[in-house]
């Protein structure tokens, strides 16, 4: 990588953690990430994909599940379309103890470089009729995404439907090298130096 | 409203709108020019009463002003008099605002209300206690409430709220005391009322009615895809959607029944007055005056003369002929116009708004009487002279008449008699005629006065008469019409008829409906407008027009009026410039009515006894006009000459400018230009013209058009680089072709960022591919017509392939959620039952495995699993000594020539022969170069047992099911003999040590291609091993007695045998076929009755597949029975064994089992089976199972055999075709693909299960218990056993065949043959040479001619029972030689096939020192190039 010359790929550092959820009635929670990314992109070092521990909700009053579960992740690309995406899915026992998923839920990483924190409203898939309801809440096989990665994806969406449940919030540190000299700048102009300016803090609200 | 005080409210004013102020501002402008006198002491008189208010000079001013104005504007305003001055607010309003009369109390209650400064509130509460009875509660402590609105301030509506809702709110507001949310009039403070009264959206119409705008669908032109089409079999080129736009503006009825008796005279008199005006355009009688005159004017001599008074007589009669008709036309409008006005008087009412004007032209009397007179006076002379003539030519007559006369009656006494004239030349005749006997009555001189009088007279009849002023009739529609109510009760009810009918019009176009015209009413002038202009996108040539008018009556009935057919428009009709015509309709309808309405085609009359009757049909004229589009680049949207039907001869092909250089050829200037000059165009032909300034328009270079015209200007701001810019980057070409899934660009990953790591190469295969899809590679194919059709089959392929790429972004909520299906009982009864299964049972069967969508797989993860279980009746080596085992069989004596060990040895003792084994085989499996093989076991029928592992590698990494799906691998499992061969040199060394060498011998095959285990899921059964019909050196032993009687049963069928087991580890879920809708041509019924049956066959037996409807290679759905007719076979296969039916049908069979095999599943990965028809088959001479049972089928058929087609399932593949015939009532089944039969009993049939049979008039679904061929009965009467698709409930319609009439063959040609042969030969020898780089590869001529001379007898016994004389016959030739080798037998299509075939045997693979090759390639051709090859190849080791 001769950084002194003119670069042929640009890289995308990005360490954070998802560091809590929230889903009110549920216990005993663990999710699991992966990253979506397009054909341009190469995952250079770190990991592509994780599971965290069972975490339990506290008995005081904020009853967020925290699971401070690092990501720390390389990317190289060469164009910035396809850029990558995390896909977090929760899951957790349901009332017989079968293992369900509560929520899947993916944002892009940040453009910009800086630290960032985003909350992921996350869903799952509903039933196709009352029935089926029924019967999957009571075998513990609910529906679930053949894969996760559909949730970043766009495409087929429209076949399915899903119920809105809980929030994750994820922490990302981004680094960014040579996006600038290869043309792509995420930089608003009149910032001058990304790291004197305080984190961008947009949160999304849900 | 006016305030007694004239004190403006300080608040009011605040609240004043800029509006307000601003016209106020106006208002005070205007008065101020008429007030001026009193404005001293009226400000004096201000500051009075009103001390206590600020105030500015400048409004009080104008406060004053206003009132003045008011009253000067003499307005009777009671208290203007007496009051203080309005403020200029109250002034406004009062200009503004409507003034109602005001109740006293109310007016008492608001001069109490304007007071309220001075606490006098009493006499208002009284009015308004009944509404609000806690007002002193609600407003603060003293204070009165205000009425804005009384005031005359500007109150906004309050949204509304029941009262008592109202009130509950206020008493929990006023327990709370908080006054705060009251306003100034005592009530809940509220915001105005937000909803508009008319929305500011324009409303959406909606087209239907009861359908909400919303939900209204829109029409969208069909899209024809280009895809679907472009690879159509056979001659035409595709060229582009024509269009061709038909502009119906309306219909207008000459005669409707709906008529009554006025119309019908209004009908006539329009008619006769368009006549007239059609003539007076026309003019003719002028045009014929003018030439009289000119022909009588001129005066020349003799012979010019002569004619020109011969042409001026003719257009004279012309004139007076055309003359009268003017007249009678006159006339006759007259009285029609006559016969209408005494119509309506009679009836006391108008129907239609036709008036008749005649306008009279004075003219000049004296100079018209000259003009008559003069006229007159040269008809007369003309006339004359006419006479003049006449009477010459008599009197020629007879003089020589009276010669003749004189002659034989001279004696006779002479007679004189004197004629009278009046001219000269007479007088001359008349001493001719002196002398003259009057025997032949001379001809008599007419009198002049009688032709003047029979000019006059002729002249009067049709002929305008001097002075009379000349009638110009004009029809005008200025009259009115009576209205209903004033009409009797029949008429009435005529015109609620007429009002309840409406029309529209079909167009058909090559007697096809394409469109139709909105249905409009009938006007009650019998007209219709329509207006629409249809646009008809074309794809062939139009043979017709047609339009098709439609009467509708009330809400039910149609009727059919007419049809109308419409001229193609000639090529240079184009839109825009093509005239409006007008084509007459009439109908042959009886319509008989019940009110004043005269009906068509029944007679009425007019006179009231009935007289005079008339019968009159409904007719009409509609005004259309037909012409080509014109393109977006100005082209004519017109097909080609080529595709018309109807050969234009050339001559006219040089007038027709579109015809002869194409459509595009217009916009081409040069071209366009020197087709004119070519042509030696007219530029003078006024149908030229527009081609002409065409052509110097550019030529001269006046006009200067930008040749563009750019809709969205800000397109380039927009773009991301320019388009130049784009379309050289490599880069972004990469990007664009991985974006549309470009088979070498799809899976492309890290699209470099800088153009130059780009390299070149990347392109290169795919612009090659690119490039070879137009060219023909020969080379490859050996043969133009498989390169053509390879090429064609390519593009098929691509077309599929991308039909399937698009599919792929369809998703169902089962390819994206994972849903456990509601167990039923069915399910939970059989959990149930496994809680009693033995844990660990004796018989342990395959359970299912759970199955993985190829998703996140790589490489390594997926395995293939082969279990190779046992074989039978494996080729044994001939027996090594003839001598010790002569019982074995009568071949035995001819075995010397064996390729054993022993031949070496022959003189080795008896023990050493008896120990040798028969066979020693073991399989090699060789899959993606990886190779496994068995242990060796022993003797004919071995058992192996053994699991051979292979790892799996997709096509570049990619493991979506599409890409799986394109697996082409095969996996090959050979048998081979191990044979040990003693190498010890010489006798000495034996005894010291053993020195072996171990060779393998080939003994047979199978192939099962990867895409077929995939789609199984796994592969269990016992296959037939293809061994080449000659195997030198082995034997089938028929055994019978030496092995057990269960084998025995085996080997009733011929052939060997293995079983196998294949699967793939883990079980991957292989991919569904595209659910697409294709489009079709059948029958909509037709399609649903094949869905229901489907549906019902498909949920009693779920497993079974129920084919109706199958995908043709154009794409469209066809129902399946189309497909089978009896088919003639080639002639000459039929001729080949005149006797023998049975033979006959196997060389049928064989004859198709010769065309090439092209799975469907590798070429159309799955996406869908493409059926060709049966001459498309044999034009493409590839095609997989299904084309080859349907083309046996045909020729079983066309045999006159029973046959059916069976939809079932075989092994090793699959889902496929196979044919059923009855032959003396037994049923044979038929692999069309190997073009082998099986009985119905069979054990080996590959066949493995059956589920429909398909005829040429029905599908039969199998609804027995059983699948297998062996368990079912195929006796399809029995409708317990089989589902008929047409049954009596649903009878067949009669289908057509989409199979041609008749198969034309080509008879087969024997010298490309024999070409074909040398080349192949050729390759196959230099591959063979290819592939043993290390060695030198020596060819034995001598074997090879015997070898070559071999072959045709093979090809003669279809490789049958020819071991035994070939043996003899090769032993003979090659004494000395130890050959080992075998026939091979393919259907051409390709080289690379046979170069593999040759390779899978490793022939070449020997590595003794002094082994020679011999190979000879015999091609047979059949009818229709089929072409049966057989390579021999071979090894030999000369003997020492």
């Amino acid at each position: 990588m001769a950084a002194a010359g003119s670069p042929s790929v640009f890289m995308v550092a990005v360490n954070g953690q998802i560091e809590s959820g929230q889903f009110p009635g549920f216990d005993d929670l663990y999710c699991k990430f992966c990253f979506v990314y397009g054909q341009d992109w190469v995952p250079a070092a770190g990991l592509e994909e994780g599971i965290s521990q069972i975490t339990s909700k506290s008995d005081v009053a904020p009853t967020t599940f925290v699971w401070n579960f690092p990501i720390d992740i390389t990317f190289k690309s060469t164009n910035p379309s396809g850029w990558p995406q995390i896909v977090v899915s929760v899951y957790g026992p349901d009332f017989f103890g079968n293992d369900v998923v509560r929520g899947y839920g993916a944002v892009h990483i940040p453009f910009t470089p800086g630290r960032h924190k985003r909350t992921i409203a996350m869903f799952v898939p509903e039933s196709t009729s009352k029935l089926q309801k029924f019967t999957s809440w009571f075998t513990g096989r609910r529906p679930e995404f053949t894969d996760p990665k559909v949730v970043a994806r766009g495409e087929g969406r429209e076949v399915t439907r899903v119920r809105s449940q809980g929030f994750v919030t994820i922490s990302f540190n981004v680094v960014t090298k040579d996006m600038k000299k290869l043309g792509y700048d995420v930089s608003p102009s009149d910032m001058q130096n990304p790291s004197l300016v305080p984190a961008t803090e947009r949160i999304l609200k849900y | 409203m006016f305030c007694l005080s004239g004190l403006p409210p300080v608040p009011s004013t605040s609240r004043m709108g800029f509006s307000e102020l601003s016209i106020r501002e106006r208002m005070r402008e205007k008065l101020k020019a008429a007030r001026t006198k009193a404005e001293a002491a009226l400000s004096q008189e201000d500051l009075g009463p009103r001390p206590r208010h600020l105030k500015s000079i400048r409004e009080r001013k104008a406060e004053l002003r206003l009132d003045e104005g008011v009253s000067a504007l003499g307005l009777n305003y009671r208290r203007s008099a007496q009051n203080d001055y309005p403020s200029a607010e109250e002034a406004y309003n009062f200009f503004t605002l409507n003034f109602d009369p005001e109740p006293e109390g109310m007016k008492v209650g608001a001069q109490k209300r304007s007071e309220l400064n001075e606490e006098e509130a009493e006499e208002y509460v009284e009015t308004h206690e009944e509404e609000q009875e806690e007002d002193e509660t609600k407003m603060p402590e003293n204070m009165q409430p205000r009425y804005l609105e009384d005031e005359g301030l500007y109150a906004e509506e309050r949204p509304y709220v029941s009262p008592s809702n109202q009130n509950i709110l206020e008493n929990r507001i006023l327990r709370q005391e908080q006054v705060k949310w009251f306003g100034d009039d005592g009530r809940i403070l509220a915001l105005p009322n937000p909803i508009r009264q008319s929305s500011t959206r324009p409303p959406v119409f909606s087209m239907e009615e009861g359908i909400p705008p919303e939900l209204e669908t829109i029409y969208r032109k069909a899209i024809k895809t280009t895809a679907a089409n472009q690879y159509l079999v056979g001659p035409g080129d595709f060229q582009g959607p024509f269009q061709l736009d038909i502009d119906i503006s309306g219909l207008i009825f000459t005669h409707h029944p709906c008529f009554s008796r006025e119309h019908v005279l209004a009908a006539k008199l329009a008619q006769l007055y368009d006549q007239y005006l059609a003539r007076k355009q026309k003019n003719l009688t002028e045009l014929l005056t003018d030439k009289v005159f000119l022909g009588g004017g001129m005066t020349f001599t003799s012979l010019i003369l002569y004619i020109c008074l011969y042409i001026s007589r003719q257009t004279r009669r012309l004139r007076d002929a055309e003359q009268e008709k003017d007249r009678m036309l006159l006339k006759s409008i007259i009285k029609v116009w006559k016969e209408m006005k005494s119509l309506r008087e009679f009836q006391k009412f108008t129907n239609t708004p036709m008036k008749l004007c005649l306008r009279k032209e004075e003219v000049d009397q004296r100079s018209d009487e000259k003009a008559y007179e003069a006229e007159i006076q040269a008809e007369i002379s003309e006339l004359q002279e006419e006479y003049m003539e006449e009477y010459e030519k008599k009197m020629e007559e007879y003089k020589t008449e009276l010669q003749e006369w004189k002659s034989w009656k001279k004696a006779q006494s002479e007679k004189k008699k004197k004629k009278k004239d009046l001219q000269e030349e007479e007088s001359i005749e008349d001493y001719d005629l002196g002398e003259e006997p009057v025997k032949p009555v001379p001809p008599k001189m007419v009198d002049s006065l009688q032709i003047e009088q029979q000019v006059r007279e002729k002249a009067n009849n049709f002929r305008r008469k001097p002075g009379e002023p000349a009638l110009i009739p004009e029809l005008v529609l200025s009259g009115s019409i009576t209205p209903s109510e004033q009409c009797p009760r029949a008429e009435v009810l005529r015109r609620e008829d007429v009002n309840k009918r409406s029309a529209f019009i079909k167009v058909f176009f090559n007697s096809k409906e394409v469109s139709r015209t909105v249905t409009r009413p009938l006007s009650s002038d019998f007209r219709v407008h329509f207006g629409q202009i249809f646009n008809l996108q074309i794809f062939n040539w139009p043979e017709s027009l047609k339009l098709q008018i439609y009467e509708t009556t009330g809400l039910s009935s149609t009727t059919l009026l007419a049809e109308v057919f419409i001229p193609v428009p000639e090529t240079t009709v184009l839109t825009g410039s093509a005239p409006m015509e007008e084509i007459e309709f009439s109908s042959n309808q009886r319509v008989m009515l019940d009110h004043e309405g005269v009906g068509s085609d029944v007679s009425f009359s007019f006179e009231a006894d009935g007289s005079n009757q008339m019968t009159l049909m409904t007719s009409g004229k509609i005004s259309n006009s037909v012409s080509w589009a014109v393109g977006e680049k100005g082209i004519p949207l017109i097909p080609p000459v080529s595709q018309q039907n109807t050969g234009i001869p050339s001559a006219l092909k040089n007038i027709d400018a579109i015809a002869s250089i194409g459509t595009s050829g217009l916009t081409d200037m040069k071209k366009l230009a020197k087709w004119a000059a070519e042509t030696k165009l007219d530029p003078n032909d006024p149908n030229n013209a527009a081609l002409m300034q065409m052509i110097m328009v550019p030529s001269s270079g006046e006009a200067n058009i930008p040749d563009f015209f750019r809709l969205e200007q800000l397109q380039q701001e927009f773009n991301f680089v320019s388009d130049e810019e784009f379309n050289r980057s490599k880069r972004f070409r990469l990007l664009q072709l991985r974006n549309e899934e470009v088979a070498e660009f799809r899976n492309y990953k890290q699209v470099p960022l800088h153009e130059r790591e780009i390299s070149e190469k990347i392109f290169q295969e795919y612009e090659k591919r690119l490039h070879e899809r137009d060219v023909i590679d020969s080379k490859h194919y050996l043969d133009a017509r498989r390169a053509v059709v390879a090429s064609y089959l390519q593009k098929v392929r691509e077309s599929v392939i991308n039909r399937f790429l698009i599919a792929k972004h369809h998703f169902l909520l089962s390819d994206l959620v994972n849903e456990e299906e509601i167990p039923t009982l069915g399910i939970l009864g059989l959990g149930l039952f496994k809680l009693a299964e033995p844990k660990r049972p004796l018989k342990p069967r395959r359970k299912e495995r759970k199955k993985v969508t190829a998703q996140n797989l790589s490489d390594g993860d997926i395995k293939l699993l082969v279990n190779i279980i046992r074989a039978y009746d494996i080729p044994v080596r001939k027996a090594v000594t003839s001598k010790l085992q002569p019982s074995k069989s009568s071949r035995s004596f001819n075995e010397m020539f064996a390729a054993s060990p022993s031949a070496q040895s022959p003189t080795n003792n008896v023990d050493w022969a008896f120990d040798q084994v028969l066979v020693r085989p073991f399989v090699e499996v060789s899959f993606q170069r990886t190779v496994c093989r068995t242990t060796t076991a022993e003797g004919p029928n071995p058992n192996w047992n053994e699991e051979l592992e292979f790892p799996f590698r997709a096509p570049n990494g990619d493991y979506s099911t599409h890409s799986l799906q394109s697996v082409k691998d095969e996996v090959f499992i050979n048998i081979f003999d191990e044979v040990l061969h003693d190498v010890t040199e010489d006798d000495r060394d034996r005894g010291r040590g053993i020195r072996t060498r171990v060779e393998r011998h080939w003994l047979g095959c199978v192939k099962i291609p990867f895409t077929t285990i995939y789609f199984q899921a796994r592969i269990d059964g016992t296959f037939k091993v293809n061994i080449p019909p000659v195997l030198l050196g082995y034997s089938k032993e028929k055994n019978l007695g030496i092995e057990r009687g269960y084998d025995s049963v085996r080997n009733l069928s011929e052939g060997s045998y293995i079983t196998l087991f294949i699967t793939i580890e883990p079980q991957l879920v292989p991919g569904e076929s595209v659910r697409e809708k294709f489009d079709t041509q059948e029958d909509e019924k037709l399609l649903q009755a094949a869905e229901k049956y489907e549906v019902e066959c498909t949920s009693k037996f779920p497993n079974r597949q129920c084919l109706t409807t199958v995908i043709d290679l154009n794409g469209k759905t066809v129902f399946i029975t189309r497909y089978i007719k009896p088919l003639n076979p080639p002639q000459e296969l039929l001729d080949a064994l005149p006797n023998s039916s049975q033979t006959t049908a196997e060389l049928v069979a064989r004859y198709v089992a010769l065309i090439p095999f092209l799975p469907d599943s590798v070429s159309f990965a799955g996406i869908c089976d493409l059926w060709c028809t049966s001459d498309q088959f044999l034009d493409l001479l590839a095609g997989d199972e299904e084309e080859h049972a349907v083309l046996l089928c045909n020729y079983f058929l066309g045999m006159g055999k029973k046959a059916w087609l069976i939809i079932g399932n075989a092994i090793p593949e699959g889902q496929t075709t196979y044919v059923l015939t009855l032959e003396q009532s037994q049923y044979v089944i038929w692999n069309p693909s190997t073009g082998c039969f099986y009985k119905h009993y069979d054990t080996f049939c590959p066949l493995q299960s059956v589920y429909c049979l398909i005829s040429c008039d029905n599908i039969w679904f199998n609804i027995q218990q059983w699948d297998s061929p062996v368990r079912i009965s195929f006796d399809i009467s029995k409708p317990k056993l089989w589902k008929p698709f047409f049954s009596r409930s649903l009878p067949y319609p009669g289908l057509c065949s989409v199979q041609p009439e008749e198969l034309v063959y080509q008879h087969s040609d024997k010298a490309a043959a024999v070409e074909l042969q040398g080349r192949i030969e050729k390759i196959l020898k230099e591959k063979i040479m290819e592939w043993r780089p290390r060695h030198l590869t020596r060819w034995n001529r001598y074997c090879t001619s015997t070898l070559r001379n071999f072959l045709p007898l093979l090809e003669q016994n279809q490789g049958k029972d020819v071991e035994d004389d070939h043996q003899t016959e090769l032993q003979k030739q090659l004494g000395d030689y130890r050959v080992s080798g075998f026939p091979i037998h393919m259907p051409f299509s390709e080289v690379r096939p046979l170069v593999e075939a040759v390779h899978s045997t490793g022939v070449h693979t020997i590595d003794v020192s002094n082994v020679e090759f011999a190979l000879a390639v015999y091609v047979h051709p059949y009818p229709q190039n089929v072409l049966s090859t057989w390579i021999y190849v071979a090894s030999l080791v000369r003997n020492r």
